[in-house]
């Protein structure tokens, strides 16, 4: 399954993407409105978990915060659209742009922290965001404890005029798809070369990563600032389709929850992210609808199962299984720079 | 022989016409009713999650006894854990996977902020919902959305006016939780005042839920000369401010918002004598308050209680709150009888006449019109006499 193994292994996973690919787009016109915007929503969390993979699963940073530039990226497109009337196309990158500075500039200080302290240093930004979006002072853009309802974006004229009527779920699925597909493509190529090196060699060895020549401080705000852009445009791109913001929406819980999300999907993997999201996005609502008294303990026992038996998340468990399948000339161990796929 | 033939040929005739009337939008058939609900079972405001509850076995009740005009209602409730996003997700899932005939009680501000456009675009009715926000009762540009308990700016009214009348050179100090609940409140009471709000609010000060304790927040009211305190908390800080103001000697005239009058879970903590005294508004009857121990609606309830919902807190107000307003739905699904259409269901519900549910105190009634969306708007003052709440005062509304 390795993309840098050589040509002959190039074609599986470019088949798999196609399947994969063509069964997104067929999607939508398969299932009603309420699964699509379901599967928006998983998408949305897909790009979240894969911004806070390059940090905690290739950078090794753990981050418990990360809840917090989901906000500020949903907030940048509410405020933008809301109060400033930007189209919402418009405000995605510019929730990107807002949350990568913000994610560096967070990590320049985050620098002398390490392991658990950098845990409880992202803990407190995580803790702290609900309230700062009420605070007075920002009232005005933030609509406080209200928050700030948006509008729902419509199909393109265009789409109508070649006989394919979207309706405004289609067309956000559409566009989420496209940027996911657009930020995962990417991640990819950031992750698997030069730069994905240097992060899992900071990972692994920081020391002997800055003996050769990695500079430590550069490439771990750097990792900050495109993790906090990932979960950024996410919280953009779920600010659209959730159609609502308000600080009740991103509490610490989110934070820790799209942790949840990596471990279960699997530490530094690209398709680890979209495991993960199916995983935080379903699970409560399987564990909502076994039980009412106690959802939370059925989604507890799911994760313990998962943990257990998938002890390298649901991505290290497919390559697993592949591996094993078959696949004779593969070596299963493949060294954690070529797990991309 | 033709008075028989009369008598079949009539029977017929209304028979026909009892067929013609049957109309149906989806949620609705001859044998079920689908009712839809979001509540916090987990996360930080699980406490509500009782009323969702409570709720289903009203439900349970009314299904075991033949459900309503014949036909069975089917509550479907989903966890939202007070999160916003995960509300629309879930009510969503309830108008357009489960297809119900309407979203009734969803309980929150934010959360039914979030569906509050959703609902009115789908035209599918945002019924009693569970928060007191003033928003709620806008039938001109929201014809599907519709409150239920008094709002809070009402009740914020009503003290000012009895400020007005027994101490019109009040000086009031006022504590409140930093959102708009507690916003509401105070809102309220400065209309309430008009003019002369200005001079008579001495001091203004906030707390965030997250916070420890409001005891420095007491001491600052206490320096500022206030003898009218406006306690606006929810009853882990309404228990600690009473107790406070007590405790440091500070004795001035107390107004404690209704969201906290629960006698088991905020005065006996706060401690009984030291809240002798504390005046309140209430609309419906405490289920911890021995005035009601012989009242037969709630020895109805307390049977409700023990029969379909044993697992709930006979302590807990929320489950009379619960229990009053599925019995005010119930009265909208027998008004609609056989047109279960939304739009008749808004109908009937903005078409309630004087209706008693007899949880509710004596003299509260329930009354709605197309251009009156607030079912209760009437509350009672009533104060702590260091065992009990005492009534006193006629039933009063907001406004001047």
């Amino acid at each position: 399954m390795s993309i840098s193994s050589g040509k002959k292994t190039w074609s599986v996973p470019v088949f798999v993407l196609v399947v994969l690919g063509l069964v997104a787009m067929a999607l939508p016109f398969m299932v009603s409105s309420y699964r699509t915007f379901q599967l928006t929503l998983v998408m949305v969390y897909a790009i979240a978990l894969l911004g806070l993979n390059i940090l905690t699963g290739y950078n090794g940073q753990i981050s418990l915060g990360h809840g917090a530039f989901y906000a500020m990226g949903a907030y940048c497109t509410a405020i933008l659209m809301d109060k400033l009337g930007v189209p919402y196309w418009a405000t995605v990158p510019a929730a990107g742009v807002v949350c990568f500075v913000a994610g560096f500039l967070f990590g320049l200080p985050a620098l002398r922290l390490e392991g658990l302290y950098l845990a409880l240093a992202t803990f407190a930004l995580g803790v702290a965001m609900p309230q700062l979006l009420k605070y007075k002072a920002l009232e005005g853009w933030t609509g406080g404890v209200q928050g700030i309802v948006i509008l729902k974006p419509e199909a393109p004229a265009f789409f109508p005029a070649i006989g394919l009527p979207l309706n405004a779920d289609q067309w956000l699925y559409f566009f989420t798809l496209a940027l996911a597909a657009l930020m995962f493509v990417l991640g990819w190529n950031l992750l698997r070369g030069r730069v994905g090196r240097a992060l899992v060699a900071i990972r692994d060895q920081h020391i002997a990563a800055e003996a050769m020549g990695v500079n430590n401080a550069l490439y771990k705000s750097a990792a900050f600032g495109v993790s906090a852009m990932y979960t950024g445009v996410a919280g953009a791109l779920g600010a659209i389709a959730v159609q609502f913001v308000a600080p009740d929406s991103f509490s610490v819980f989110l934070s820790i929850m799209l942790l949840v999300g990596i471990v279960i999907g699997g530490l530094a993997s690209i398709s680890g992210a979209l495991y993960g999201a199916l995983f935080i996005q379903f699970v409560p609502n399987i564990a909502d609808e076994l039980s009412k008294a106690a959802p939370w303990a059925i989604f507890g026992i799911v994760m313990l199962a998962f943990v257990y038996l998938m002890p390298t998340g649901v991505a290290g468990a497919v390559r697993l299984l592949l591996a094993r399948t078959g696949k004779k000339g593969e070596n299963p161990a493949a060294s954690s720079t070529e797990e991309a796929l | 022989m033709i008075r028989l033939l009369a008598a079949v040929l009539s029977l017929a005739v209304a028979q026909s016409v009892a067929y013609a009337q049957k109309k149906y939008d989806p949620g609705a058939s001859d044998t079920e009713i689908r009712i839809g609900n979001t509540n916090p079972y987990s996360g930080p405001a699980s406490a509500y999650g009782t009323i969702g509850k409570s709720i289903a076995a009203y439900f349970r009740m009314v299904n075991e006894q033949g459900g309503i005009n014949g036909r069975k209602v089917n509550f479907i409730s989903y966890d939202d854990g007070y999160s916003p996003p995960k509300t629309v997700e879930m009510v969503r899932k309830l108008v357009e996977q489960d297809q119900v005939l309407f979203v009734f009680q969803t309980l929150g501000t934010p959360s039914n902020t979030a569906i509050h456009k959703y609902m009115n675009a789908r035209k599918v009715p945002q019924l009693h919902v569970a928060t007191g926000a003033t928003k709620w009762n806008d039938p001109k540009s929201h014809p599907w959305t519709m409150g239920w308990q008094p709002n809070y700016q009402t009740e914020g009214q009503v003290y000012a006016r009895h400020i007005l009348q027994t101490k019109p050179d009040a000086k009031i100090g006022i504590l409140y939780q930093n959102d708009d609940y507690g916003k509401d409140y105070v809102k309220g009471l400065r209309d309430g005042l008009g003019d002369k709000a200005k001079r008579m609010i001495v001091a203004e000060v906030s707390y965030e839920v997250s916070e420890p304790t409001v005891d420095s927040q007491i001491v600052q009211l206490q320096a500022s000369g206030a003898n009218v305190f406006f306690n606006v908390t929810t009853p882990k800080f309404a228990a600690q401010a009473i107790r406070k103001a007590y405790d440091i000697g500070w004795k001035p005239v107390q107004y404690l918002n209704n969201v906290s009058i629960s006698v088991g879970s905020v005065l006996t903590p706060a401690g009984l004598e030291k809240s002798a005294g504390l005046i309140t508004t209430a609309y419906h009857k405490d289920a911890t308050d021995q005035r009601w121990a012989d009242d037969p609606a709630m020895k109805q309830w307390l049977a409700f209680m023990k029969k379909y919902y044993p697992e709930g807190n006979l302590a807990d107000s929320f489950n009379v709150y619960g229990y009053s307003v599925a019995a005010t739905v119930h009265q909208v699904l027998k008004q609609a009888g056989n047109e279960l259409t939304r739009e008749n269901i808004m109908r009937q519900a903005a078409s309630m006449k004087d209706f008693r549910v007899d949880t509710l105190l004596p003299k509260i009634t329930i009354t709605t019109s197309k251009d009156d969306y607030a079912p209760i708007e009437a509350v009672q003052l009533q104060r702590f006499n260091g065992k009990q709440w005492e009534l006193f005062g006629d039933v009063m509304t907001g406004g001047h």
